[in-house]
């Protein structure tokens, strides 16, 4: 076991992927010499050379839009946008073309590669450094939607991404990169200052795409999560003294909705918990089957916390951020019911 | 046919990288008032050369020479020299404030000075710029108050954009300012946009789209090209090639051949390529572009040359990626260097004198961090309310945000 960050669990997958399959190429704006604004691709272009991991043009489009070629063509392109807010010239090519290959063209081509994009808030990146698109991901048939939240998971979940046959959204909670968060994002000194490191498996592993993880055992309410607000659910779960289970879902699509009813079968009460937007955001599906599934369990109607309906404010983002305060007050209003 | 042969990706690699010795001499900088200047309303096609050379007035002595010397009274002069000054000041303070947490990022312009300083002395009220980040300058010598600039960086309760925006994404529409995106080049076809509408009203209105070498990658920069050359309505659509986007050297957004000006042949636009730290040229160019929107001649499109001197942002170190004495090497000089040069030569200016301006610059751009520091920096005093987060989203707030504000107690 190595000590790492997310960030050097992340190179550490490509490189270990590039070292074992020389069909995958990694391309970005600045992921060549410099190695990511992010540093997750520092050192590639030196150890595989310039061919296997270079600088684009600044062109979302580009980038997407020639990694379909690529992948259709046979190589594993995993490709970095600088920061999710910045995907949407190349929406295109990954809701109409990567993700539909394969069905349009009844299985003769495939896209098998993966879009990289740091996702998330508490950084103040303002509106355009802080978004969290899932909900657009996952509304497209044809895609696979990824959120690791733990240095160990971000390794293995990219591996299995980089190895799967269709094209896979790996979105990077950037707040996350550096080390965990203690959950409060009004105390910036406090969270910035724990840069605990995670403990990672060294060489290949995979940690299967569609599979969630159970983080804490709990009787009481099932909560919900994935990325950055995990840690808010287990500071918030930690404060309240109510005997909570938390559930990391590591993977939006495909959903690990059996460990998920299973859950909410045995505590009857739902919390889910995400910093996109609430409106037609991803806790909309979740709690929609959660109903349909749990219909007569539930002693109480589920609960969504998640970011507010505004763009992401730069001054007042600990007022956005779904903190442990709206996480733990959640809690009690379905233990109240 | 000759033999084939495997094809290999070419990636296109700066010729310098840390460690070694700036060099420019590839760079090819033609003598100061080499290149000729048409009347605006030449063919597009007869000027094609345009493209590949650059404009320059101001040479090694600080004369002012050729066809485009002239355009600027020696008032002037001596006020964009000033406005050169004092962008350079503001850089200098809020990057420090920055350091000391006072905002969570900055951006400055080393270098570029004359760029956006000089272009907005050959606009008018009524036009409209569309920049990106670094073209501070535009408000600046527009006589946009510091305080309230600073207030934008500081996300304070003075800040005209209520702390929504990251710093140096200012917004006035009074001074022909439109409201700065995040995204690279979005605004670049906005800005066409504008001066369509300006001729579907009739109204002497232009307008000018801003963006960097590294985002002409984006569609965007090429949608604006398409329909500016279909429409041919009042814009100037202005790239700064400051050499580096972030880490990457121009050469990837480029390509192989041609320059950025030339990029506006394909579509038959004018195009010309200009000294980016020669305020003489800057504003003689703008001048000439100005003048073919106002007479109803169509888009211009201007490469400014120049060199980004200073870290992109807050967030970059570029001693990483390129040689350390890279930017005191780079051929054009200083553009506030140059032109206080050129004013000393003419007599309306000396050593002493801008020893005691630069004093006052630095006073008054201090003096307006004090009163923008007494409303509020990121971290401490007024702050605009978390009520003002749920404002504006919509013209009138609807049910749902009413809600979500109540749950925050406002
Ligand atoms: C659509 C989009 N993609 C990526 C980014 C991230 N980004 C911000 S600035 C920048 C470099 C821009 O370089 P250039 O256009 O040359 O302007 P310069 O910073 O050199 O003035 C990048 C890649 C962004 N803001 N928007």
């Amino acid at each position: 076991m190595a000590r790492m960050t997310m960030i050097e669990a992340i190179r550490d997958a490509h490189a270990v992927a590039m070292e074992r399959d020389p069909d995958v190429v990694v391309m970005g704006e600045d992921v060549g010499y410099f190695g990511g604004v992010f540093r997750c691709t520092a050192g590639l272009q030196k150890t595989f050379g310039v061919e296997r991991c270079f600088d684009t043009p600044i062109s979302e489009l580009g980038i997407v839009g020639t990694a379909v070629g690529m992948a259709a063509y046979g190589l594993k392109p995993c490709v970095e946008i600088q920061f999710a807010d910045y995907m949407y010239p190349a929406y295109d090519q990954i809701v109409s073309e990567a993700a539909r290959l394969r069905y349009r063209s009844a299985g003769e081509f495939t896209c098998p590669m993966v879009v990289r994009m740091p996702t998330g808030g508490g950084i103040f990146g303002a509106q355009t450094h802080s978004q969290s698109p899932e909900a657009l991901f996952t509304h497209v048939a044809g895609l696979k939607t990824v959120v690791p939240s733990n240095p160990q998971d971000a390794k293995g979940l990219l591996l299995a991404a980089i190895a799967d046959p269709d094209p896979v959204i790996f979105l990077e909670p950037k707040r996350l990169y550096n080390g965990p968060f203690d959950g409060h994002f009004d105390r910036p000194s406090k969270s910035w200052s724990k840069h605990e490191l995670g403990e990672v498996n060294p060489g290949y592993y995979e940690v299967p795409l569609g599979k969630a993880k159970v983080l804490r055992e709990g009787a009481a309410v099932t909560l919900i999560t994935y990325g950055t607000m995990v840690h808010v659910a287990l500071a918030a779960v930690e404060e309240s003294g109510v005997d909570v289970e938390v559930i990391d879902l590591r993977t939006l699509l495909p959903l690990d909705l059996e460990t998920l009813v299973a859950s909410v079968n045995k505590t009857g009460r739902c919390i889910i918990l995400h910093e996109a937007t609430m409106t037609s955001g991803y806790g909309a599906e979740i709690t929609s089957l959660i109903q349909a599934e749990c219909f007569y369990a539930l002693e109480a109607p589920l609960l969504r916390v998640a970011g507010w309906d505004t763009p992401y404010p730069h001054a007042q983002e600990w007022d956005y951020f779904p903190g442990p305060a709206r996480v733990k007050r959640a809690i009690a209003t379905v233990m109240e019911a | 046919m000759s033999e084939e042969r495997a094809p290999r990706l070419h990636v296109p690699e700066p010729e310098l990288r840390p460690g070694d010795d700036p060099d420019f001499s590839h760079v090819e900088i033609p003598r100061a008032g080499a290149v000729r200047r048409p009347d605006p309303g030449e063919n597009p096609e007869e000027m094609r050369d345009l493209a590949f050379s650059i404009i320059r007035v101001l040479n090694r002595n600080g004369e002012a020479v050729g066809p485009w010397a002239g355009s600027l009274s020696d008032q002037e002069m001596l006020e964009g020299l000033r406005h050169m000054m004092t962008l350079r000041a503001y850089d200098a303070r809020m990057m420090t404030a920055q350091r000391q947490g006072k905002t969570s990022f900055y951006m400055q312009h080393l270098g570029e000075e004359a760029i956006s300083c000089s272009f907005q002395k050959a606009l008018r009220k009524g036009d409209m710029n569309f920049p990106t980040y670094r073209q501070a300058g535009l408000l600046i010598a527009s006589g946009y108050p510091l305080v309230k600039m600073m207030c934008q960086v500081y996300s304070n309760e003075g800040d005209p954009v209520r702390g929504r925006q990251l710093p140096v994404f200012y917004s006035s529409r009074e001074h022909g300012f439109f409201s700065i995106s995040g995204n690279l080049a979005t605004q670049f076809v906005q800005a066409v946009g504008w001066a369509m509408a300006a001729a579907i009203k009739g109204e002497h209105k232009l307008s000018a789209a801003w963006i960097g070498d590294g985002s002409t990658a984006e569609s965007d920069f090429h949608g604006a090209l398409v329909f500016a050359s279909t429409y041919k309505p009042p814009v100037i659509l202005n790239i700064v090639n400051n050499q580096w986007a972030i880490s990457t050297f121009q050469g990837i957004a480029r390509g192989g051949a041609g320059t950025f000006a030339a990029r506006g042949h394909g579509f038959g636009l004018p195009a010309l390529r200009v000294d980016g730290n020669d305020y003489l040229a800057v504003h003689a160019a703008a001048q000439w572009a100005v003048e073919r929107a106002r007479r109803d001649l169509g888009p211009t499109l201007i490469e400014y040359v120049t060199y980004r001197a200073a870290g992109h942002s807050t967030s970059d170190d570029p001693a990483a990626y390129r040689p350390k004495e890279e930017g005191n090497a780079w051929p054009l000089g200083d553009p506030i260097l140059r032109l206080k040069t050129h004013l000393i030569g003419k007599g309306l200016w000396s050593e002493e004198r801008h020893v005691q301006a630069e004093a006052e610059v630095m006073d008054m751009v201090i003096a307006a961090q004090k009163e923008a520091e007494a409303i509020g920096t990121l971290h401490s005093g007024k702050r605009p309310s978390p009520r003002d987060m749920f404002e504006d989203v919509y013209a009138e707030m609807p049910p749902h945000l009413v809600r979500q504000r109540h749950e925050v107690g406002y």
